[in-house]
Parts: C-alpha cells; sequence; structure tokens
C-alpha cells in the first residue's frame, strides 16, 4: 500500500485520513505543528517565504522521516505565492533526499479533469468512480461535524462555568468523531459530540464579546501557527466567530460560490474590486459584515510577508473608522513567545468592554477615531 | 495614611510605585531590570519600604508590563494588568480629556488613542526596534556620550543631517557614513531623533489621528530631543507628565485601587515579601508533541506560579 500524507490543518486530518484509507493507502498522520517541525521548516526553506510554507516544510519533513511516499495537498487560486509550494516543496525535500510525490489538487471548478486525473493516481484500491464517490461523501460528513463542533466550541468556551472544561470535552469528542466509519456512525457521533459540548455548564449572566475573526486560511485553520488565538479569546470571555473553515472554503471552491461568499465580496467591492490572492479580499469583506452584524471587534491574523494581507491591513485602517469597528492585526512567524500577543489581546478586550459599558451607559453609538 | 502600590515590570527597568489615595505620589523607584526580574522586584520593593512614611497602609496593589504576572503572584497583586491599559487610565489621571498617548520604553513603543476617556485604538512596534530607548541607549554608549546628554545636545543642532530610520541597522550605518564625513556630532545626534519620531509615526502611528492633547511618557520622554521632534512632525504641543517614566506603574496603582473598591479587601501580601526566598526553575513538559517550556517561581519550597503551558496540564499549583 502506498504511504500517503497530507499537510495538518487543525482537526481535519481525521477526515483525510479515513478518505486515503477508504482508497486503499496506508496513512502517515501528519503530527501537530511543533519546536521541532519549526526547526526543520525554518532550516530548509528559503529565508523570505511565509510561515504556513515553513510549517509545511517541517511537517512534510517529519511525515518523510516516517516513511510518507506520497504528499497530497492543495494548490491556491488567485496571484499568491501558495499556489506554487507544493512544485517548490517538491524540490526542496528532493534536495535534501527526500524523493518524494506530491499530488497538488487545484480547485475542481477550474480544473476538472486535471482533478479526476489525481484522485485516480490516490486510488491505490482501483475502486468504482461510485465508490470513490460514496467515500468523498462519507468523509464530507465526516469534515462538516468536526466543523461544527469546533464552532461550538467557541461559543461554550467564554461562557463555562469551569474554566478549562470546553477544551478537555472537546478533545474527548473528537475521538468520536474520529472512530466512527459508516454514515450513521458520524451522524450518531457528530450529534453526541455536539450535545455534549452544549452540555458543558454555562454562566449565562456573563458578560460576553463578539469578535469576528479574519486572515489567511492556514494561520487561521492551524491553531499550532496562530498562538492559539480562539482559545486565549475564549478564557476572556470573548465569543469568536472565525470566517473560514474548510468545509465553507471547499464549498466556494468546488462547484460554484455560495451565496454567502458573493455578499463577501460584494461587501468588500468598495475598497478591492478584485481578487488580489490570498484571502485579501475576504478579509475586508467580512470585517463589513461583522460591523454590519454588531460585532464588538475583528481580530486579523496572517503569516509575515503576506502580501494580500498587507494590503488588506493597510485598507482595514479605513474600513474600522468608517464601519466603526475596532480591528487589531497580528502577524505570525516562528516566534513562540506569547507574552507580546497576550498584552495586545488584553488590551483589545478591554477597549471593546469599556466601549461597550460606555455604549451601554450613553446609549449613543460611539465613534471610534 | 491609605495607599495603592503599582509595579511596572518591563523588559529594561522595573518601576515601583506608592500611590496616595488623594493621586499623589509619595515615593517612585525606576530600577534597571538587567535581566533578572525576580531580584528587581526584591530589591525594588525593599527600597521603596524605605522611602515611605512609616503610617503608610498598601490597602491595594497592581502589576503591569512583561513581567507581571511573575510580579503579580509574588507580591499577591489584585489586578495583574497590560501596560497599555495602565499607560492610559495613568495619562487621564494627569491629563483628563487626553486624545493621544505616545509611550516609548526600553523594548518597545506604543501609541494609544483615547476619546472621553476610554481606549478607542492602539499599536505597538511589531518587527522593529528601531523606534525604542534600547537603541537610543546603545548610539549613546557608541558614541561615547551619557544618554542624559542626548537630549540637550540634539537640541542645539542647526543644521538637520537625514539619518534613515526604518531598522537600525541602516540607521547605524547611516550615522557612521555621516559622521566619517565630517558632520558635527549635535547634527547627527538631532538626526537621529527626528528618524526614530519618523518611523514611530509612521509604523506604529500609522493611520492614527493624533489630536491634541497629546502625552509623551515612558523612559525616552526624558529625551528633549526627540520631544522637539515630535513637536515639529505633529505641528502639536506634546505635555510630559512629570513622572514620565514611571507611568505603567501609576497606571497599575490606580487600577487595583478601583479592583480594591470594587472587591472590598486587598490580596497584597506586605512588604515581608521583599526577605521571601523565591527561585524560579523550568522544565520541558514532553506530555505531547509541543514540549512546551514550563517556567515556575518558588516561594519558599512552594510554587506559586507557572507559565509556559499551552494546556491546562500544569494549572494545578
Amino acid at each position: 500500500m502506498p504511504k500517503v500524507t497530507f499537510p495538518r490543518m487543525g482537526e481535519s486530518y481525521r477526515c483525510f485520513k479515513m478518505l486515503m484509507n477508504d482508497l486503499g493507502n496506508e496513512v502517515i498522520i501528519p503530527p501537530r505543528p511543533n519546536k521541532k517541525t519549526l526547526d526543520h521548516g525554518v532550516r530548509h526553506s528559503p529565508e523570505f517565504a511565509c510561515l504556513p510554507l515553513k510549517i509545511l516544510t517541517g511537517t512534510y519533513i517529519e511525515t518523510c522521516q516516517m516513511g510518507a511516499e506520497i504528499i497530497v495537498t492543495s494548490g491556491g487560486s488567485g496571484p499568491c505565492r501558495a499556489g506554487l509550494y507544493g512544485q517548490l516543496h517538491q524540490k526542496i525535500l528532493k534536495s535534501i533526499g527526500f524523493p518524494v510525490d506530491i499530488i497538488v489538487f487545484e480547485a475542481p471548478k477550474s480544473h476538472p479533469i486535471d482533478f479526476i486525473r489525481k484522485v485516480n493516481r490516490l486510488n491505490a484500491g482501483r475502486l468504482s468512480y461510485r465508490a470513490v464517490w460514496e467515500c468523498i461523501k462519507r468523509g464530507w460528513e465526516k469534515l462538516k461535524y468536526l466543523d461544527d463542533a469546533e464552532k461550538m466550541t467557541h461559543v461554550a468556551r467564554p461562557r463555562e462555568v469551569n474554566r478549562g472544561e470546553t477544551t478537555r470535552v472537546y478533545r474527548e469528542v473528537l475521538e468520536w468523531i474520529d472512530s466512527a466509519y459508516t454514515f450513521k456512525e458520524i451522524r450518531e457521533a457528530g450529534e453526541a459530540a455536539l450535545d455534549t459540548i452544549r452540555a458543558v455548564p454555562q454562566d449565562s449572566a456573563r458578560q460576553i464579546l463578539k469578535v469576528g475573526i479574519v486572515g489567511e486560511i492556514y494561520v487561521l485553520l492551524e491553531p499550532a501557527s496562530n498562538l492559539e488565538m480562539e482559545e486565549t479569546l475564549g478564557n476572556l470571555g470573548v465569543e469568536v466567530h472565525r470566517s473560514m473553515f474548510l468545509t465553507g472554503w471547499t464549498r466556494d471552491n468546488t462547484v460554484k460560490e455560495t451565496s454567502e461568499h458573493l455578499s463577501v465580496k460584494d461587501a468588500a467591492r468598495p475598497y478591492i474590486p478584485l481578487c488580489i490572492g490570498g484571502h485579501g479580499q475576504e478579509t475586508v469583506g467580512h470585517t463589513i459584515l461583522y460591523s454590519k452584524e454588531g460585532y464588538d471587534g475583528v481580530v486579523q491574523m496572517a503569516p509575515f510577508t503576506c502580501i494580500p494581507e498587507i494590503v488588506a491591513r493597510t485598507i482595514l485602517t479605513r474600513v474600522s473608522r468608517e464601519h466603526s469597528i475596532p480591528v487589531m492585526t497580528f502577524f505570525l512567524d516562528e516566534q513562540t513567545g506569547k507574552a507580546g500577543m497576550s498584552t495586545r489581546v488584553e488590551a483589545f478586550v478591554d477597549l471593546m468592554r469599556r466601549k461597550k459599558a460606555l455604549f451601554k451607559s450613553s446609549g449613543a453609538r460611539l465613534m471610534v477615531n | 495614611m491609605r495607599a495603592y502600590l503599582g509595579i511596572d515590570v518591563g523588559s529594561v527597568s522595573t518601576n515601583i510605585v506608592v500611590l496616595h489615595e488623594e493621586g499623589e505620589v509619595l515615593a517612585s523607584l525606576y530600577i534597571r531590570t538587567r535581566g533578572r526580574p525576580l531580584e528587581a522586584i526584591l530589591s525594588g520593593l525593599a527600597e521603596v519600604y524605605g522611602l515611605i512614611p512609616p503610617d503608610t497602609d498598601i490597602c491595594g496593589a497592581g502589576s503591569t508590563g512583561s513581567g507581571r504576572y511573575l510580579a503579580g503572584v509574588m507580591i499577591g497583586a489584585d489586578v495583574i494588568k497590560n501596560e497599555i491599559t495602565a499607560h492610559a487610565v495613568a495619562a487621564s489621571m494627569y491629563v483628563p480629556g487626553v486624545q493621544a498617548v505616545l509611550e516609548i520604553g526600553g523594548q518597545d513603543s506604543k501609541i494609544i488613542i483615547m476619546r472621553s476617556g476610554i481606549v478607542t485604538d492602539f499599536a505597538m512596534n511589531t518587527v522593529c526596534a528601531a523606534g525604542t530607548g534600547s537603541f537610543l541607549d546603545q548610539q549613546a554608549s557608541r558614541l561615547n556620550i551619557p544618554i542624559t546628554d542626548f537630549g540637550e545636545l540634539a537640541l542645539s543642532s542647526a543644521v538637520p543631517v537625514r539619518i534613515a530610520g526604518r531598522c537600525t541597522v541602516f540607521a547605524e550605518s547611516d550615522m557612521i557614513h555621516k559622521q566619517q564625513m565630517g558632520y558635527k556630532l549635535h547634527d547627527i545626534i538631532n538626526g537621529l531623533c527626528e528618524a526614530l519620531v519618523r518611523n514611530y509615526l509612521n509604523n506604529v502611528g500609522k493611520g492614527k489621528e493624533i489630536l491634541s492633547p497629546v502625552v509623551f511618557q515612558g523612559g525616552v520622554a526624558a529625551n528633549a530631543g526627540i520631544k522637539a521632534a515630535f513637536e515639529r512632525a505633529l505641528k502639536l504641543p506634546i505635555i510630559i507628565p512629570r513622572h514620565f517614566g514611571v507611568m505603567g506603574a501609576i497606571g497599575a496603582a490606580q487600577l487595583a485601587r478601583e479592583e480594591v473598591e470594587k472587591a472590598g479587601a486587598t490580596r497584597f501580601k506586605g512588604f515581608k515579601v521583599a526577605g521571601l526566598p523565591y527561585r524560579t526553575s523550568s522544565f520541558e513538559c514532553g506530555g505531547c508533541p509541543n514540549n512546551c517550556e514550563i517556567a515556575e517561581i518558588y516561594e519558599e519550597d512552594k510554587v506559586i506560579g507557572r507559565w509556559g503551558a499551552r494546556c491546562q496540564r500544569w494549572d494545578v499549583m
């Protein structure tokens, strides 16, 4: 059986693991990005590359050492260098003695034939198209539950009575979803997981702030790359809403864009009328929508040197003023010290709390800036 | 007499303030942290104890700065607050209605925008140390002039010399180039002040609306050259509060006062902590591939604080 691996993005690996297994591959599970991953990644990547490239280089090296022969990843859409990372990684890995195969999936809506050809290459068990489709559907079901469970923790964490309980319960229920296989099992495990997170004791009297999270997809989806921003905010009594999940992104890039994505682009249009690569346009669009929905603030996260997010950040200054919503930006790199980040996050939460309290007492909408 | 204690443990300096309940500063101390915050806190506390009247009753204590958690568990702080909030609170105490706080310390610089007494926006330097006190310190010692004379020298300059301000490496090579070409020292120093201010306004202050009254605080506010450069760049008068160097600690003391008024009693352990043995240690967790570096602080033989874990495993003391 060919040994297959893929990048790690949050908990999504649980779905890809099942899918690749079903197609007749042995799966090497990528380890959670850690200090060793970063060491490998920084050593073997171009110095000016962004954090996602470095983390992936590190992850690939770790999985190659564990015996991986094929790496499956996705390409990029629009002008962002991440679109070239698959090819670049192949060259890097070859030059340091890992002649692995990298299969880069481009968006099926623009590359349908290429997509089918690549699925065939991974179909080691020679399943029929129909059977492959069944496997993808089951994987999709699992991914949806994984995303829903994560969303549920974002609501539960700031309200939990016992600090840390949501995270503990979440870790536990992930394993239930993980071990479910048939459609029925996945649904049962998924529903049970959601119910269990919902049942974490909550303090309903607590004053909760709502913050939207925008930015580049990798640093948004992999908590190890963003110093666990969502958990940090949750522990400070902030309910976060992340603008991007793998299920949502896949929907927008497989068949046709969802109406939700179109309204994000519409919102961004006065500021960024076209795709500038990465998620620059979405970052601006989501920020405006969050303001309209009455959120207390927005946190933008991006890899250091990420051009689309740098463009978005500059525009967000104006968006923040015109839509009176506080925005804070974090550029992430290989730093693992959390002190600087927690100072800023705490100050940002203070800012939003005081603003909210003043707004409540005066009854008028406060103009920021 | 009732008073409140504030400690600001920064990367370069540790500042301690005792604030009278009427808002007057009874004692203030500015000492170097020298990479050993624990010792700085202990010796600072002992020194402050000697400075205050014997009948002073500490009714609350607060800590801020990058070492705030360490200081907080050591003294039994009622409030442990980030520096941005602490600086904003202190600035409003001395200049009610302040709309912009410029703060330049040893390792970081920040801007806080306030409207009607609340913080509406803030920023800190992220990737560059060019606009901070450490860089000025380093240049002063390279030129072999005391940092205290830096500002006055800049003010005596008549000819502007342009120094690149984006990066300390660029700035230093520009300074050396101009010095070898024969420019006068005070003109180069003035050029450096202008470069620092330009970098600060472009990097930290980018896109922020800076309105009067503007308060300038932090250790670098002692530098008259920088103050003058800010006034020229912003075309606004700059107010430097009397206790500009210890504003973070004043803010922490004030926040402690607000907290104690709510909570009713203080958790402050008293100045006796200055005599207790404290030590720190660290280890790698090893519980998962993340291998968090855990730091611990012991008071006598008891663990009173732990940092660095990314999960709850080490939360129970």
